[in-house]
């Protein structure tokens, strides 16, 4: 694997980590090779060598060297590619502030929203309670600015953009509004969604909504 | 943004937390001049539920009235204005840094988990697969600082970094644990680099100075073990 040159990008296409990967690397006009791995079926032997220690997705391979983990390689490539499209503020408590939201967003989005389509009766009340605290915190972090990020995109939007996809699934499966909880949120992914990186990168809500069903199905949740 | 002599820099923690720790390492490797404001265990201050309304739980450092919550965003913070004093804690090459990151949030999410489960296992068996655990992690650690450190003491190289801070700082509560149960974390046949690193880790004048004693570890340990018992069952 070594000196291999190039950008490749070991991806799954309804991930929104991947898609964390892809809006960032469109950010910067960056050239790679998207490879999408079947998580359905067998790991590939690259994916297997290149995330031994975890074996998923997305993986961001720069000349042979693979970086794992999402904001991690949101990270990496903001470093290495630091003329275009900053992600990450220059100013050291706002970087603090961007890593500490993202941060947010990892332990709590993905983790809430996955037992809200997963479980029903008591527990998914309790999984819906706990989706609207944290929209509404966020929302309470957005406020009137443009972006997370203040008036340029920036690490957190990147972030978080990619799991609105998944909203339209929670509706559904829990019967909430995200709109009603948190109208900010709604406009700002409208905003985001005027950025070709992110119209050109998040998965269709309907599409993940099948995609749910499948699992579901799949893991006979129903 | 000046240097540490004219800042107002305070962190709220608590002596026995290694995220605490994490904290403290990195400001006495800067040379910071801090005010520890000490967190009383079982409560939390009015000061702590104002600077870390989200998450309530220390470390939270205090520069200049800002609050900076998480332990190794709080490392970061801190190498990135105190840039000019001491070691850089992180490495200047892009991919070294995410290397760096990605064991440190292996630390976080799979070491720490399986160390604490050693303590907090109600049955035999869960602790015996929490000791497992623990040491399957300490072996991948074992393999990754063979890569990372390059022949030299730390994972940072020749000074103390970012993933020295994040795994160093869990040093005090293994040896507790190890003291407790009688058995080995870190072993010279199945972990010689991690030994060697923990022996200059621990030594480091910085480091001994913060890192707490394993004698109240473990005293500590016992009575959180009395709590964890007598607690009603977890659903």
């Amino acid at each position: 694997m070594a000196s291999e040159k190039g950008i490749k990008l070991l991806d799954f296409w309804v991930s929104p980590f991947g898609q964390r990967a892809r809006i960032a690397l469109a950010e910067k006009g960056v050239e790679y090779e998207h490879k999408e791995e079947n998580l359905l079926a067998e790991k590939s032997e690259l994916l297997l060598k290149s995330n031994p220690v975890h074996k998923k997705i997305p993986v961001l391979i720069h000349d042979g060297k693979p970086v794992c983990e999402s904001l991690i390689i949101v990270q990496y490539i903001d470093e290495v590619w630091p003329d275009k499209a900053p992600l990450l503020p220059s100013d050291p408590y706002q970087r603090a502030q961007a890593r500490f939201w993202a941060d947010f967003v990892d332990k709590k989005v993905f983790e809430c929203g996955g037992r809200l389509w997963k479980l029903k009766g008591e527990e998914q009340e309790a999984a819906k309670k706990e989706m609207i605290e944290i929209l509404q915190i966020l929302e309470a972090q957005l406020g009137d600015k443009k972006y997370f990020g203040g008036d340029t995109f920036g690490f957190v939007d990147v972030a978080f953009v990619p799991l609105t996809s998944w909203f339209y699934s929670c509706e559904t499966c829990a019967n909430f509004s995200v709109e009603a909880v948190a109208p900010k949120i709604v406009l700002w992914v409208q905003r985001c969604m005027e950025r070709e990186s992110v119209a050109k990168t998040l998965s269709d809500p309907k599409k993940v909504y099948e995609y749910v069903r499948f699992l579901k199905k799949r893991f006979r949740i129903e | 943004m000046a240097g540490s002599g004219t800042s107002d820099v305070k962190l709220l923690g608590a002596w026995a937390s290694p995220y605490v720790v994490r904290a403290r390492i990195a400001l006495n490797l800067k040379e910071v001049q801090y005010e520890f404001l000490e967190e009383q265990f079982g409560t939390k201050s009015e000061l702590l539920l104002k600077s870390n309304p989200i998450y309530k739980k220390i470390p939270v450092l205090i520069h200049d009235e800002k609050p900076v919550c998480e332990s190794m965003i709080i490392v970061q913070y801190i190498d990135d204005v105190w840039i000019n004093s001491g070691p850089a804690l992180m490495p200047a090459d892009a991919y070294d840094r995410a290397l760096q990151r990605f064991w440190t949030v292996y630390v976080d999410d799979k070491f720490v988990p399986s160390l604490f489960g050693i303590m907090r296992s109600p049955t035999e068996e869960a602790k015996a697969e929490a000791k497992e655990q623990a040491l399957a992690s300490l072996q991948l650690l074992e393999e990754a600082f063979g890569k990372i450190s390059k022949g030299k003491p730390f994972f940072g190289g020749d000074t103390i970094g970012y993933l020295d801070i994040a795994l160093g700082s869990f040093l005090g509560w293994m040896k507790a644990f190890e003291e407790m149960n009688g058995f080995k974390l870190l072993d010279d046949t199945k972990t010689p680099l991690l030994c060697a690193w923990a022996d200059n880790f621990c030594n480091n004048e910085v480091v001994g100075a913060v890192i707490p004693e394993t004698a109240k570890l473990v005293e500590l340990a016992k009575v959180m073990q009395a709590r964890y018992k007598s607690a009603p069952p977890a659903n």
